[in-house]
């Protein structure tokens, strides 16, 4: 059992995102519509908003007032896809239960799912998929071989920093980027950017919460 | 009477379109607007759709029609949180905002069902303007 809480990671997540606001927006000028990070922080903000009027009663309610914030402010693809993502992951909680390594790792397949089956992409179709999937994959194999779990999140941040550089490599088939076609190659995605960041947030966060135990 | 969604990342854009569709097919058709996310911003917004949604279907179900993107994803989002029996009346038009909205009104407006008021909306994209 870890101690913690989902607030305190939604702050690392939402300040992450806050500072990196512009990065994201820039990125999503080159392949979209140059709004990838401003409806990100005002997701992030409205989320934090959310926790800090009323702090919730456990983890799996926690995660659904989150994913429903995230769908009614993000505004973007991101808001719905992000939003699935954490509702999901919330339905994998049962009531009471407490975060640890391998509910973290259920939470995270669910996560990946509904993203997969909310955007009907798959990886190489330049999406946050391409960084979820190796992300997901590295934190399972991390946690197989005894891994703690900012082990397993620092291989999943790693993993979705190389996902994010394939993006680079291939043309978009899914969202807006995919009307540039072929000349959407040479630019990352913005949101398996955004996954990479949330990814780095989340390990700070169990790191903060390692060092207390 | 089949309802009507209009979902744009637009607010101006969905009421815009309502009040065109009223005009022409009268007021016993329901139509909401559920266009654009809180404080008149761009976006689409699922709990604002699934709200419209909620409004529009009245039993005998409910055309949603959109605009681009992440419209979809959002009302596709939105139907997740109906029950099924609505969930199974609800359909979105692959149709062209303005023009599917008109032919699906005036059809909504006779009295027609769910599966007629789909495939009018869809009809538009074959229509020609010149
Ligand atoms: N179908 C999809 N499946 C998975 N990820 C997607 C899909 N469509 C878009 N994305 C992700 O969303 C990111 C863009 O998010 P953003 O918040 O900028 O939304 P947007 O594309 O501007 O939305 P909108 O369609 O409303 O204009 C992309 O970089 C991509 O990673
Ligand atoms: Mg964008």
């Amino acid at each position: 059992m870890m101690k913690g809480s989902l607030k305190s990671a939604m702050e690392e997540i939402a300040s992450a995102i806050k500072a990196n606001k512009d990065y994201l927006t820039d990125l999503d000028r080159e392949i979209g519509d140059a709004d990838h990070g401003i409806n990100m922080a005002r997701g992030f903000d409205a989320v934090m908003a959310k926790l800090n009027s009323a702090e919730p009663a456990d983890l799996s309610s926690g995660l659904r007032q989150v994913a429903l914030t995230l769908i009614s402010t993000v505004g973007g693809a991101s808001g719905p896809l992000y939003g699935t993502a954490f509702l999901r992951a919330g339905k994998t909680v049962r009531q009471g239960d407490m975060l640890n390594p391998k509910l973290a790792l259920s939470m995270f397949r669910a996560a990946v799912d509904g993203v997969e089956e909310r955007g009907k992409a798959e990886e190489g179709d330049k999406t946050m998929v391409d960084a979820l999937e190796p992300a997901y994959r590295a934190f399972e194999d991390t946690l197989k071989s005894g891994g703690d779990f900012p082990e397993c999140l620092e291989a999943a941040r790693d993993a979705a920093k190389k996902g994010v550089e394939y993006t680079k490599t291939i043309p978009a088939k899914k969202g807006r980027a995919s009307y540039l076609g072929e000349r959407s190659i040479g630019h990352q995605d913005p949101g398996a950017t955004s996954v990479w960041i949330i990814l780095n947030a989340l390990l700070q966060y169990a790191q903060k919460i390692h060092k207390e135990q | 009477m089949v309802g009507l969604v209009i979902v744009s990342h637009s607010e101006k854009i969905a009421e815009g379109v309502r009040d065109l569709a009223k005009q022409i097919a009268g007021e016993a058709v329901r139509i909401e607007a559920a266009g654009g996310v809180a404080d008149h911003k761009i976006g689409t917004d699922a709990l604002r759709i699934e709200h419209a949604i909620r409004l529009a279907d009245t039993g005998d179900g409910a055309v949603v029609l959109l605009d681009l993107g992440s419209a979809v994803l959002s009302t596709e989002t939105a139907l997740e949180f109906l029950d099924d029996a609505r969930r199974g009346r609800v359909l979105i038009a692959d149709a062209p905002l303005v023009e599917g909205t008109m032919t699906a009104a005036i059809c909504a407006s006779t009295g027609a069902s769910l599966k007629e008021v789909v495939s009018a909306a869809k009809e538009a994209c074959n229509a020609n303007k010149l």
